[in-house]
């Protein structure tokens, strides 16, 4: 039983953000503000401004030193977090890996934003998809629950010990972090009991034992040190399921590696990350009342890839349409290109197709969601065939 | 060098957990030129010891002892620096056969 009743609280993407930061209160946050997700630092910055968290804030001059900071407090055995967008995730690449490889349990939220150029501060998600395969388990949220929800949770999952891995919850920029919704709060006792304190492996402040962080590693070792990260990228099909279990404990609200929706006996479906799905459904629901057996299949956790639900819920069915809101320049796009693959074994494979949209922050609306399912409907869907919602011709 | 051990035996994240390991790195075998010492010509003068970056030469009370194969790396500091011309750099090749 909860002791205190959750508040229900009209807020942005980004303020939930940072509220379940302060309720964290990590050791340690550095960032550098970047649009859109300047209001998460900014809110959080007033939380250690007027004392309410005792987080040591590091304004640094750089995301690059952002991310860099964050790496050795981790490493020192601090609880560590940043957040960024777009070309200040970029700007961190060289360290989002090193932060992965090295093992550090830090948790990123991101609001995502079109790379440039040209520059665009609009969301799409090219800025965490360039980190696809950066060792960082990654969450795509559909709303500021999920953005609050999420990054409480992936302080559990990235510190446990068969995973040890960094974790980005990444939140459509401006579309969540800047629109008003209301939003479940759980007490501030009961998060921090969730969370826990933090157990460091190997921490530099222990001075009893010194350890070196980052040495050479060369073809002797360096392959050893890959295949550890593949295998904690596969525990976390195990410990994600424990951890989400354990948060429905404390806020009644379930998290999986995918959420089905209406797909019982959904002949057509559709698959999106992010804010979109949201779209999705009340498009299903409208389609469902004129008598088309549509569904969703929201990708929650998009690294690891959740290669079993996709089989699981996909086979059999007629069509599905997988939408993406980034591309991959002369090859297919990261979302299509996933689930493609899971179902290559899968037994009865359905007529697949992939939809680029919202590029830059073009708007998706109904028609265009109800544009593809239709095709899907229709018959006229070209299997393994790129289309573009929205675009102008 | 110690014998390599397996993805699961090793500390995660390429952190080394105890100090001073690198002494047990053998950076001698990376040597293409080796430096061959002659006590004969040798005044003990140390330039060779404070210019070796690899602490490879070797001496006691300030009496040069030789080199330590074990970790020099035949970069030729030592020899370049001898006042004495007491070190000479020949090619590993030449002593392939004592291994
Ligand atoms: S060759 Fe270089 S490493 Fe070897 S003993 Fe001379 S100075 Fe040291
Ligand atoms: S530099 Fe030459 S003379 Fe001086 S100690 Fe070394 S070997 Fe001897």
């Amino acid at each position: 039983m909860m002791e205190k009743v959750a508040q229900m609280i009209a807020v942005t993407g980004a303020q939930a953000v940072a509220h379940a930061m302060r309720q964290i209160e990590p050791d340690v946050v550095a960032a550098y503000p970047i649009t859109p997700q300047t209001p998460i630092v900014e809110y959080f910055a007033k939380f250690v401004a007027d004392g309410v968290v005792k987080t040591e804030m590091i304004p640094v001059e750089s995301e690059h030193s952002a991310m860099s900071a964050v790496v050795g407090a981790a490493a020192a055995g601090a609880r560590a977090m940043t957040a960024t967008s777009a070309n200040g995730l970029a700007l961190m690449h060289e360290i989002v890996y090193i932060a992965a490889s090295t093992r550090l349990p830090v948790v990123m939220p991101v609001v995502n934003r079109a790379l440039s150029g040209p520059i665009n501060i609009h969301c799409d998600h090219s800025d965490t998809m360039a980190e696809r395969d950066s060792g960082w388990i990654q969450f795509y949220v559909e709303d500021a629950q999920e953005a609050y929800d999420l990054t409480i949770l992936s302080v559990r999952l990235a510190e446990h010990e068969h995973v040890r891995l960094p974790v980005m919850v990444n939140q459509d920029g401006f579309i969540i972090s800047h629109g008003v919704e209301p939003v479940s709060f759980l007490p501030d006792d009961v998060v921090k009991k969730f969370v826990g304190e933090l157990k460091p492996i190997y921490p530099l402040l222990d001075t009893e034992h010194p350890v070196t962080y980052g040495p050479l590693d060369l073809y002797d070792y360096y392959f050893e040190h890959k295949r550890q990260q593949i295998e904690a990228m596969k525990n976390v099909e195990k410990v994600f399921p424990e951890v989400a279990q354990e948060f429905f404990k404390i806020s009644g609200r379930k998290y999986s590696f995918v959420e089905p929706y209406k797909l019982d006996d959904a002949e057509h479906v559709m698959v999106a990350l992010g804010s979109t799905n949201g779209t999705v459904k009340y498009t299903v629901d409208k389609m469902r009342e004129e008598g088309c057996k549509v569904g969703l299949l929201k990708i929650w956790m998009f690294r690891p890839f959740p290669k079993d639900e996709i089989q699981r819920y996909l086979t059999g069915r007629k069509s599905v349409v997988v939408l993406d809101r980034s591309a991959s320049f002369g090859a297919e796009a990261p979302l299509y290109e996933a689930v493609k693959s899971s179902l290559y074994e899968s037994a009865s494979r359905p007529l697949l197709s992939s939809f680029i949209y919202g590029l830059g922050g073009r708007g998706i609306a109904i028609e265009d969601v109800e544009e593809a399912f239709e095709k899907s409907i229709s018959g006229e869907l070209v299997t393994d065939y790129e289309y573009y919602l929205g675009l102008r011709e | 060098m110690a014998e390599q051990k397996g993805w699961k035996d090793i500390p995660i994240g390429g952190t080394i957990v105890e100090a001073g390991s690198a002494r047990e790195y053998k950076t001698g075998d990376w040597r293409v030129l080796r430096p061959v010492y002659d006590r004969s010509k040798c005044i003990d003068c140390m330039m060779c010891w404070f210019y070796c970056p690899d602490l490879a030469i070797i001496q006691e009370d300030a009496v040069m002892k030789g080199i330590d194969y074990y970790y020099c790396k035949g970069c030729g500091i030592c020899a370049s620096v001898c006042p004495k011309s007491a070190i000479e750099m020949k090619p590993e090749t030449d002593f392939a056969e004592e291994g």
